[in-house]
């Protein structure tokens, strides 16, 4: 891989940490933990299950969680299936009405449309301007059929924060199971599940420096939450999701949770400043537009808007970067973010969108060489961009007429 | 995912936009025709000015495309292939011969289209002027 490349991209996938490599390889080879945790007549299988218990610990421990209340996956896709198919299913004789966001990921969203398929109502909530839900909203929606409301704790295109706190306090009183997709949210946030009134909450291990191919369910045992498997074959993990445990998987996951416990108020102190330097050295380029909002979102995510300027070919213009953008252009669909449309923004707007993601290895000089070259090709594009022509002109382009194909 | 091609094109243009005719022509001039086509809202808009010459022959040519990486590309490419041409043979370039020499992948092959709709556009602007 060119070594020039700057990875500003760490909400779509983190690297791993060097730590979580090591302890990762410890579980593969002949010489080393490579049994199968459900082997209970060797010690092959018993150590591999005292690691696959070890690395519950750590994750437990970062959400405050008991670990008996963490049950692996094989990511949050997994985690958020199961949650809202497995607990609308369940709880199918108390009601047929789901609650979730229009800006939630596909992993919510899917399983939610394949539910409507099942003869379950869904209503989709709209965001506030900076991608936030409201509880008012919530509780405008809810019915007495209402039996699970699934929202985001960090949105992945934005970095906008929902209060789950007062939401969960809501659900709770009014006997509503909420799901909490925290895919986000692991070592960027604190959580406090002993806390908050959460039954169910997504993880990735490859969000927070783990592998690709883990994740967890918290599944809440006070009050007990109760799920519909999707994966049958064997009963492990109590029955919630059959399947021999990867444990290295689990054991990297393990590690990288562990690691965020401990390092996450250095992280995100670091990244905080990152982030700011990044903002202070882009936002003299003229019509940019943040969406979401300083006051209510994690540092690192940083969305912005170019205006006049398509989302591909600044991606293609920073080819140094690897950023991600909401643009049509970008995606198989030909369709722009449905989460920057949620927030009312225009159409070209969304077009013209970059996630700029930091993380725990972003380095300074990289920031100013990012921030350095979106400036200079910012200036180019608009040089060739019949619409910054307009735009100076004074022409108001919601006006013109245009000729669409 | 775009060929070696596009990505050239696009780069070729960005780093010296005057020289491969990024501009802007007299809208007014009776030798020029001007033709935008796209919407912001879809995510591409192409400006294409022509300059003919009393034998109908394309002189020059200016182009802004606000659109992706194989937009622009499209763009370029278009104006290579108008300069010299009478404005006969011009209105019989196709989108696909722009698409099959960038090697378009099929889901854009829309900006080779622009470009083909874009000349129309501008040859019909350039016609009504002299009519």
């Amino acid at each position: 891989m060119n070594s020039n490349l700057v990875y500003f991209d760490y909400a779509s996938t983190t690297p791993v940490d060097p730590r979580v490599a090591e302890k990762m390889h410890e579980c593969l080879l002949l010489d080393g933990n490579f049994g199968n945790p459900a082997s209970r007549s060797h010690e092959f299988g018993w150590k591999a299950d005292e690691a696959v218990e070890k690395a519950r610990l750590h994750v437990a421990n970062l959400v405050k969680a008991d670990s008996r209340e963490i049950v692996w996956t094989s990511g949050a896709t997994e985690s958020d299936n199961l949650a809202i198919k497995g607990a609308a299913r369940f709880y199918k004789d108390r009601g047929n009405h789901i609650i979730t966001s229009k800006i939630e990921h596909k992993a919510v969203l899917d399983p939610c449309r394949q539910l409507e398929r099942e003869g379950f109502e869904i209503t989709y909530l709209d965001p506030d301007e900076n991608g936030v839900i409201s509880l008012d909203n919530i509780k405008k929606h809810v019915k007495d059929s209402t039996i699970l409301l699934s929202i985001m704790h960090i949105n992945n295109e934005l970095g906008a924060v929902n209060n789950i706190e007062e939401i969960g306090k809501f659900t709770r009183e009014n006997n509503i199971i909420f799901h909490v997709d925290a895919a986000q949210s692991t070592g960027k946030l604190p959580i406090d599940l002993s806390k908050l009134d959460v039954d169910l909450m997504s993880f990735s291990g490859h969000k927070t420096y783990g592998p690709k191919g883990i994740g967890a369910l918290y599944v809440r045992r006070k009050p007990r939450i109760r799920l519909e498997a999707l994966i049958h074959g064997g009963g492990h993990e109590r029955g919630f999701r059959s399947g021999t445990l990867p444990t290295h998987q689990i054991v990297g996951m393990g590690e990288a949770f562990r690691i965020a416990a401990e390092e996450m108020e250095k992280d995100n102190k670091k990244i905080a400043k990152l982030a700011d330097l990044f903002w202070k050295e882009v936002s003299d380029i003229e019509e940019i537009y943040l969406n979401g909002s300083f006051k209510n979102k994690i540092p690192n995510i940083t969305n912005i808007s170019f205006a006049y300027i398509e989302g591909e070919s600044l991606i293609m213009a920073l080819k140094d970067v690897a950023v991600s953008s909401g643009s049509a252009c970008t995606s198989a669909s030909l369709e722009p973010s449905y989460v920057l449309r949620a927030l009312g923004r225009a159409d070209e707007l969304a077009h013209s969108s970059i996630r700029f993601s930091f993380g725990r290895f972003t380095t300074e000089k990289e920031v100013k060489m990012v921030a350095e070259t979106t400036k200079r090709v910012v200036h180019q594009l608009r040089e060739l961009s019949p619409l910054w022509d307009m735009y100076k002109d004074g022409v108001d382009l919601e006006k013109v007429e245009w000729v669409t194909h | 995912m775009y060929s070696r091609k596009v990505i050239q094109k696009f780069e070729e243009t960005l780093k010296n936009p005057k020289a491969h005719n990024v501009g802007r022509m007299d809208v007014k001039a009776k030798n020029v025709g001007t033709g935008m086509v796209g919407a912001p809202a879809c995510g591409d808009v192409m400006r294409l000015q022509i300059e003919v010459n009393d034998k109908d022959v394309i002189t020059d040519c200016k182009f802004k495309t606000y659109g992706c990486g194989s937009a622009i590309a499209s763009s370029q490419q278009m104006i290579e292939m108008l300069i010299g041409k009478t404005l006969e043979e011009a209105k019989n370039i196709k989108d696909r011969e722009i698409a099959e020499l960038l090697e378009l992948p099929s889901i854009k092959i829309h900006c080779s289209v622009l470009a083909e709709d874009s000349i129309k556009k501008a040859i019909a602007d350039y016609e009504s002027k002299k009519a």
